[in-house]
């Protein structure tokens, strides 16, 4: 039996064996390689940047633990941010299981920036019936949000007395697993004009460049290489930028798989 | 407790991950306590966060018509529920009507004013754009010829009223060529993902361990 037959009949387990270990090492090493910032990135961080005091940035949470390590570093990032910046955010989403996810970030960052609850930010929790919630906030958002997550009136918090539907809020950010980031744009960009960037999945990218050039939105922060990016624009690189070594490492003994695999498909099969 | 809650979590993990070797009962057992975990969550949320306060305390708040209107709603629920009963499922239908005819009222609009509007709009660009530079119109101009010629080729390949031959057929398979690009380009963000996550579990399983 040929190399290229052996390759041809590798048991897969030594191939996740493989990846494993090329994911493990660099973090185990703390290997550290630059991140590139481009230019979809770039535009949503420009986008909060330029955004006056005291503006209102809605942030929807629509993933859970099946894509935190993509989104949370993310959702950390556009906290410290928007904080940074003086701005209000208010937060919501429209996947139940997730909403205690990101509280836990929520409630970390919001600490580290010395935030006030109902002053600097509010958690509105969950509504089901996104699209009704998404086109609704943009009548009333007491219609549908008349208490936040713990059952308190938003009527008490001192930051929603001016905040009633999109025509006060400046920014909506997305961080989505699924296509709500495409039900935001569809429901609420199109018809009401606000702007919006949107943080997402690596899975999810690319369906999203297409009203990235339209100019339906400013910008994309996709997968872990965007949250990466976004990290270092903030300044507080953490977990996506340092999982980027081992995602690169891993990515190089992917793409020598996919070209060992393919010679040895053409050799075997000329051989027969 | 945190501590008790890691190592919990740090076990599941090493549960689930243990199934790239074989399948086995650990694996099952972090299968079926996560399925059971996800169902118990989702009752409890849907009570708390949808019937409790938009329908029971709603109907308590309420007064007037506005009270009594929110009985239809409750009643739509129930009906739902016919379905686990074969002879009387048929009552579902209705309720299930009533929330389709809504989505497709709903995404018909934002179909159209969101997506397909926008982006003929955006396909619409000129073959020269004139930039700052020669370079940025060079740039520009071939990214707008890149577009126009992947819009109507990859329409080409899906028109299917006349038989792909001659210029048809070339422009189909062209058309081809940008979908097949597309494809890739998704598949390689979704390898991107993948590995995120496997990257997220193993950093969390090295901070349990002490490794990192």
């Amino acid at each position: 039996m040929g190399i290229f037959d052996r390759l041809a009949n590798l048991d897969r387990r030594l191939i996740f064996l493989v990846i494993g270990l090329a994911v493990a090492v660099p973090i185990i090493l703390k290997i550290k390689m630059p991140i590139r910032i481009s230019s979809e990135v770039r535009s949503a961080y420009e986008t909060i940047e330029n955004l006056p005091e005291g503006s209102v940035v809605l942030a929807s949470m629509d993933y859970d633990a099946t894509s935190a390590p993509e989104l949370t570093p993310m959702f950390r990032s556009f906290l410290r941010q928007c904080f940074r910046n003086k701005l209000k955010v208010v937060y919501t989403g429209h996947l139940a299981i997730g909403m205690p996810l990101a509280q836990f970030d929520l409630d970390a960052v919001t600490e580290e920036c010395g935030a006030v609850y109902g002053v600097d930010y509010i958690n509105l929790g969950y509504r089901p019936g996104f699209t009704a919630v998404m086109i609704g906030i943009g009548r009333e958002i007491r219609d549908f949000f008349a208490v936040d997550y713990k059952g308190v009136p938003v009527d008490s918090f001192p930051m929603m007395k001016d905040i009633h539907n999109y025509s006060d809020i400046a920014l909506i950010v997305d961080f989505a697993h699924g296509q709500t980031a495409e039900y935001w744009i569809q429901y609420v960009v199109s018809r009401f004009g606000v702007k919006m960037f949107a943080c997402v999945t690596g899975v999810m990218a690319p369906t999203l460049y297409t009203y990235l050039q339209s100019g339906q939105i400013t910008g994309i922060i996709g997968g872990l290489q965007g949250a990466a990016e976004y990290e270092v624009l903030v300044g507080q690189p953490e977990s996506a930028a340092f999982g980027m070594p081992a995602q690169s490492i891993a990515h190089l003994f992917i793409l020598a798989f996919i070209v060992f695999g393919n010679i040895g498909f053409f050799i075997t099969r000329r051989k027969k | 407790m945190n501590l008790l809650g890691t190592w919990i979590a740090a076990g599941l993990t090493i549960a689930i991950l243990s199934f790239l070797y074989r399948d086995n009962p650990f694996y099952k057992f972090a299968e079926h306590l996560f399925v059971g975990v996800s169902a118990g969550y989702w009752v409890i949320y849907i009570w708390a966060f949808d019937v409790q306060p938009m329908l029971v305390d709603e109907f308590l708040r309420q007064v007037g018509i506005e009270k009594w209107l929110l009985v239809i709603p409750a009643v739509f629920g129930l009906m739902m529920m016919a379905r686990w009963f074969p002879a009387a499922a048929w009552v579902s239908r209705w309720p299930i009507s009533f929330t389709v005819g809504i989505a497709a009222g709903l995404a018909l609009t934002a179909q159209v004013q969101g997506y397909i509007i926008p982006q003929i709009q955006a396909t619409l660009l000129p073959v020269v754009s004139i930039g700052a530079t020669t370079a940025e119109t060079v740039g520009q101009s071939i990214n707008n010829i890149v577009i126009l010629v992947g819009v109507i080729c990859a329409l080409l390949y899906f028109y299917f009223s006349r038989e792909h031959k001659g210029a048809l057929k070339v422009g189909s398979k062209i058309g081809i060529v940008f979908l097949m690009i597309g494809f890739g380009a998704s598949f390689g963000y979704t390898v991107m993902a993948r590995i995120s996550l496997l990257i997220g579990r193993l950093t969390f399983l090295l901070q349990v361990f002490g490794l990192r």
